[in-house]
């Protein structure tokens, strides 16, 4: 059991990585990687959300009946949604601005639901905790590299900190919106080319 | 009059929510390869957010603020686009078969296209009334359908072209998408 428990989290973190082998959740993945910060402010609370709703959803998945089980995932994971929003609003206020309408948009991340559907809906608890973790640190990961690779050219810097000299011209393409597609398209790329 | 057009062009070109907002990616890429369902999806999407966007206006207006409410406000619209998605499937299936058919499969997948809830958001955020409200709905979901319908265009030409076998399918039009942004900037001029 043990075994498989650690199956389903490592899974999360090269196997099945969103988003880059499950092309799931690309808005947030566009829109919050302007800097490592807000990527990591971003990555947790998908965590948070997606570990939670899987638990929770894989504990009633017996009582819930089959046609209305889309409207009862989305309740669960808005729950927890509006848990995260109301903590980062008071604890981590300019992360919260910087984020802006991705948090609450985490409700309709295609990840949370389709993991909800696909995953929790049909296993025991403690794989579903398993995946949920497995996959929000995949996602995490997937985000902090996107934003260092656009941080440190877009802006010249990696968390704040500069990384060239003070000649650097940022090259502010990057962290448009033009520069955020072209980036993960390329990135993308790179990952097919280590698929077998 | 002028803050309305300044509204609609703005919704449509310069803020595009799908190029310049990032909202509604996945879809954009999903239904992007042929051109009959990107307009199927665009025509479904027009529909929803403009009835999505008034309904959401009396809920926060009527409900959520004289009661206080408003950290809720998450909670009810998701709920209330995915009834609304479920109520207008039911009357078009019922009443206007053809519709229905053409919409079909598009419209259950809107209810987690994070452009609903992101126009729904946006509107509630810059505080419009009722009528800048249905106007800024309409161009956000007119300006969604014109990107996703042009990139379909170019993406059915890029099924014709030798693409190098890692960049293929998702990779690729990514890239497209990045270059089409930057099209999209051409039109940062066009308000002062």
């Amino acid at each position: 059991m043990l075994k498989r428990v650690f199956r389903e989290f490592i899974k999360g973190l090269w196997e099945e990585i969103p988003p880059f082998r499950l092309v799931l959740g690309l808005c947030p993945t566009l829109a919050v990687t302007k800097r490592v910060e807000d990527a990591i402010g971003m990555g947790l609370a998908v965590i948070f959300v997606l570990t939670c709703s899987n638990v929770i959803v894989s504990s009633v998945r017996n009582f819930i009946p089959k046609q209305v089980r889309i409207a009862c995932f989305i309740v669960v994971i808005a729950t927890f949604v509006t848990i995260v929003e109301l903590v980062m609003q008071a604890f981590t206020y300019h992360i919260y601005q910087a984020l802006g309408i991705f948090i609450p948009l985490i409700v309709v991340n295609c990840i949370l639901l389709g993991r909800a559907e696909a995953f929790a809906s049909k296993n025991g608890i403690i794989y579903s905790f398993a995946d949920g973790l497995g996959i929000g640190i995949g996602y995490t990961l997937s985000l902090t590299a996107l934003a260092a690779i656009r941080e440190i050219f877009g802006y010249g810097t990696f968390f704040n900190i500069p990384v060239f000299g003070p000649s650097f011209k940022p090259f502010s393409f990057m962290v448009k919106a033009p520069g955020a597609f072209v980036c993960l398209g390329l990135m993308l790329c790179i990952m097919n080319m280590f698929k077998k | 009059m002028d803050s309305y057009i300044v509204l609609i062009i703005s919704c449509i070109f310069i803020n595009n929510i799908l190029l310049m907002q990032y909202l509604g990616n996945c879809p954009f890429l999903g239904v992007s390869k042929r051109m009959d369902t990107a307009f199927g999806m665009s025509m479904a999407v027009v529909f929803v957010i403009v009835m999505a966007g008034a309904v959401t206006w009396v809920v926060n207006y009527y409900i959520l603020k004289p009661y206080d409410l408003e950290y809720l406000r998450t909670l009810s619209f998701i709920l209330v686009i995915a009834s609304l998605v479920q109520l207008v499937e039911m009357f078009l299936k019922k009443n206007i078969p053809a519709l229905y058919a053409g919409l079909g499969i598009y419209l259950p997948l809107i209810t987690t296209n994070c452009a609903v809830l992101g126009v729904c958001l946006i509107n509630m955020k810059e505080e419009y009334d009722f009528l800048h409200t249905l106007v800024s709905s309409l161009s956000y979901s007119v300006g969604y359908g014109l990107a996703l319908i042009l990139f379909a265009a170019i993406r059915e030409r890029i099924l014709l072209a030798r693409v190098p076998k890692p960049l293929q399918d998702t990779s690729i039009g990514l890239v497209t998408a990045g270059m089409f942004s930057l099209a999209f900037f051409g039109f940062k001029g066009m308000i002062h």
